[in-house]
C-alpha cells in the first residue's frame, strides 16, 4: 500500500455525529409508575377490606415505599444529577402494569370478593405467608435446592462422562447405545415406585430420580456433540504429535461444549419436574411437599406463595446456567445468535 | 533446536521416497482405486507440486505422506524410515484453515507445542511464528474475527511453529481471493527459500505450481499415476510474466488435455 492511497482513504472518512445518549433526559415512565404505585397504595390502605386481613397495612406501605423510590429515580435523577440504571429504565412499562395488576387483584379479592374466597387468595394473604411462615417456607426452599443440586450435579457429571465415552469409543458405544435407547426415553417419574422401594431413604431415591432425568439428555447431547466434531480438527492435532488424551481433552470436549450445554439446559428443565413430583410423592420436605401440605389444609395462599418461590428458584437456576455458558462459550458469540 | 528465530533458523529438509504406492478406498462393498503405482523421490529442500485434475487422488497421496493414512500397497519413507503414523516433523496445511474456533489465534498457533508438552519452555516460538506471518496484533482474536487470508496465515504459523522438515500444502490457497493468493504464494516461496524445508504442494492451479516449485509432477485422472515430472529450472524470485513459464504452462495444459483454447 502506498502512503498516498492511505491518506486519501483517511480524507474520505465520514465524521459521524455523536450517538444520542438514550439514558439522558427525564424518565417519564418512572413518574407514571410512581403514580400508579401510589394509587395502588392509597386504594389498598383506604378502601375497607371485606374481611379481617392481617397485612393490608403492610401491603399499602410497601406499595407506597416503591412509589417513593420510583419518584426519587425519576424526579430525583434530574434534581441530584445521577443516571437511572438502563435496566430499571427499560422495566418502566412493566412497573406501571404491575401496579395496575396488583390493584385489580386487590379489588376482586380483598375489597369486593368477586372471586370465590378460599381458592383465590388476596395479595395481603400472600404477603402474610412470607411474613409469618417464612421459617417453614425458607426451610422448604433450602431442602428443595439441596435435593435438586445433588441430583443434578451427579446426573450432569455422569451424563457428561458417559456421553464422551460413547462418542469416543466404539466398544463403549456398542454396549451403552441399546441400553440408553431402551431406558432413556422412559420418564424418570416412571421409576418412582421402584426407586422409593429400592433406596434406603426417600432422599436418596429422589436424588437418583433427578440424576436420571438430568443424565439422559446430557448423555445424548454430549455424545452427539463429540460424534459431530469436524474430523479435520483431529487430523490437524494428530499431524502435530497429539496423543489420544490430548484429542479427547483438548479437541473433542471443547468442540462438543455447545451441544453439552443444550443437554444441560434440557436436563435442568427435566430435573425441576422430577423434583416436584418426588417431593409430592415421598419426600417429607421441600417446596413440592409444602404445596401438598398447604393444599391439605386448604391454605391456598401458602400454595401460591410456594409456587411463586418455586418459579423464582427455577428461573434463577436457569439464569445461572446461562451465565456459565456465556462465560465458557464466549468464543461462540460471533458464530451463533443468542 | 530449542531457540532462535524461526525465520532464520535453517532446517534440514526431509528426504521423501514414495515407492510403488497404490491406494484404494473401500466404500460399502465397492473399492475405489485412487493411486496406481506412484513412485516419487523428493530430495531435501525441494518444493514439488502435485498437479492434476480435480478428485484425481493428489490429496490422498499427500495424506499418505503425512502418515494420516497408510497406503494399501507400497511404502513411503522419510529419510529412509518408513512412515507409519503422523509426525510433527511433517506438518500439513489444509485447504480450510481448520482453526479451533474456541481458541484464540495465539492458542491455535500453540497447538503443536502444547500437544508435545513443549509449550512452557518454548512459548516464545509462538510469538515468533505470529510475527513471521504478520499477525502479532491479532494474537488474542478468535478465528471467526479473521478474514480468509488471515485465517490461512494463522494456519501457516501453526504449522511453522513445529519446525517442520516437510511442509505438506494441501491446496492451502485454493479458497482465497486472487490478490491474497498471489501475496501468499510469494510469502511461501520466500519462507521456503530462507528456511530450507522440503515441501509438497497439492494444487490444481498450473500458474501457482509453476510460480512456486522446482518440480511439477503431473498426475493422470483417477486412479492417479504420474504422467510427467518436469524440472522448472528457473531462478527465484520468479516473474509471473516470464515467457518460459508461459511455454511450460502450455506444455502442462497439453498433458492435461486442456490446451484447446491455447
Amino acid at each position: 500500500m502506498s502512503s498516498a492511497s492511505l491518506s486519501s482513504q483517511d480524507a474520505g472518512l465520514v465524521d459521524f455525529p455523536p450517538v444520542a445518549d438514550v439514558r439522558a433526559g427525564f424518565w417519564f415512565t418512572g413518574l407514571l409508575a410512581a403514580a400508579a404505585w401510589f394509587g395502588a397504595a392509597m386504594m389498598t390502605g383506604g378502601l375497607p377490606d371485606i374481611d379481617d386481613f392481617e397485612r393490608t397495612e403492610l401491603l399499602a406501605r410497601l406499595a407506597a415505599g416503591l412509589s417513593g423510590l420510583l419518584l426519587l429515580a425519576s424526579v430525583g435523577a434530574s434534581l441530584f444529577r445521577f443516571t437511572v440504571p438502563a435496566k430499571l429504565r427499560g422495566a418502566g412499562a412493566w412497573l406501571v402494569l404491575l401496579a395496575v395488576a396488583l390493584a385489580a387483584w386487590e379489588l376482586v379479592t380483598a375489597k369486593f370478593a368477586v372471586l370465590p374466597r378460599p381458592f383465590f387468595a388476596s395479595p395481603q394473604a400472600l404477603l402474610e405467608v412470607f411474613t409469618d411462615d417464612y421459617p417453614r417456607l425458607g426451610g422448604s426452599v433450602w431442602n428443595s435446592f439441596r435435593l435438586l443440586a445433588g441430583g443434578y450435579l451427579i446426573g450432569a457429571a455422569v451424563g457428561f462422562v458417559l456421553g464422551v465415552a460413547i462418542g469416543w469409543s466404539r466398544a463403549i458405544g456398542y454396549w451403552a447405545h441399546p441400553v440408553l435407547r431402551l431406558i432413556g426415553p422412559l420418564p424418570a417419574t416412571a421409576w418412582l415406585p421402584i426407586a422409593f422401594f429400592a433406596f434406603p431413604s426417600s432422599h436418596s431415591a429422589s436424588t437418583f430420580l433427578i440424576a436420571l432425568a438430568t443424565g439422559f439428555p446430557v448423555t445424548v447431547l454430549t455424545w452427539s456433540g463429540v460424534a459431530g466434531v469436524n474430523k479435520a480438527f483431529y487430523d490437524v492435532a494428530r499431524t502435530m504429535g497429539a496423543n489420544q488424551r490430548f484429542l479427547v481433552l483438548k479437541v473433542a470436549i471443547p468442540a462438543a461444549m455447545p451441544s453439552v450445554f443444550i443437554g444441560l439446559f434440557m436436563g435442568l428443565g427435566a430435573s425441576f419436574s422430577v423434583l416436584v413430583v418426588a417431593e409430592m410423592m415421598g419426600v417429607k420436605s421441600g417446596l413440592g411437599w409444602y404445596m401438598q401440605w398447604a393444599q391439605g389444609w386448604a391454605a391456598y395462599a401458602n400454595m401460591y406463595a410456594a409456587l411463586l418461590v418455586m418459579a423464582l428458584m427455577c428461573t434463577g437456576l436457569i439464569t445461572l446456567l446461562f451465565r456459565l455458558r456465556d462465560r465458557l462459550l464466549a468464543w461462540q458469540k460471533g458464530l451463533v445468535q443468542w | 533446536m530449542v531457540g532462535g528465530n524461526l525465520a532464520e533458523q535453517f532446517v534440514a529438509g526431509a528426504d521423501i521416497d514414495v515407492r510403488e504406492v497404490s491406494h484404494r478406498f473401500d466404500l460399502d462393498r465397492k473399492t475405489l482405486p485412487v493411486l496406481n503405482r506412484v513412485s516419487l523421490r523428493i530430495k531435501p529442500g525441494e518444493l514439488v507440486s502435485l498437479l492434476g485434475p480435480s478428485g484425481c487422488g493428489k490429496s490422498t497421496l499427500l495424506r499418505l505422506v503425512a502418515g494420516l493414512e497408510t497406503p494399501t500397497v507400497g511404502s513411503i519413507l522419510a529419510d529412509g524410515v518408513q512412515i507409519t503414523q503422523p509426525d510433527p516433523s511433517r506438518v500439513v496445511m489444509f485447504q480450510d484453515p481448520t482453526l479451533y474456533p474456541w481458541r484464540t489465534v495465539k492458542a491455535n498457533v500453540s497447538l503443536g507445542l502444547e500437544a508435545r508438552g513443549l509449550l512452557r519452555r518454548q512459548v516464545h516460538r509462538v510469538d515468533e511464528a505470529l510475527r513471521l506471518v504478520g499477525l502479532t496484533q491479532f494474537a488474542t482474536a478468535y478465528p471467526h474475527q479473521l478474514s480468509g487470508g488471515m485465517a490461512q496465515r494463522v494456519s501457516l504459523a501453526r504449522a511453522l511453529v513445529n519446525d517442520p522438515r516437510l511442509l505438506l500444502l494441501d491446496e492451502p490457497l485454493g479458497k482465497l481471493d486472487s490478490m491474497t493468493r498471489m501475496t501468499m504464494q510469494q510469502e511461501l516461496v520466500s519462507l521456503w527459500r530462507r528456511t530450507g524445508f522440503t515441501s509438497l504442494l497439492v494444487t490444481h492451479d498450473v500458474e501457482e505450481a509453476l510460480f512456486m516449485s522446482n518440480r511439477v509432477i503431473v498426475l493422470s485422472d483417477r486412479p492417479a499415476s504420474i504422467i510427467a515430472d518436469l524440472i522448472i529450472d528457473l531462478p527465484f524470485p520468479r516473474h509471473r510474466g516470464d515467457p518460459r513459464l508461459a511455454e511450460l504452462r502450455r506444455e502442462i495444459l497439453g498433458l492435461l488435455g486442456l490446451d484447446a483454447d491455447w
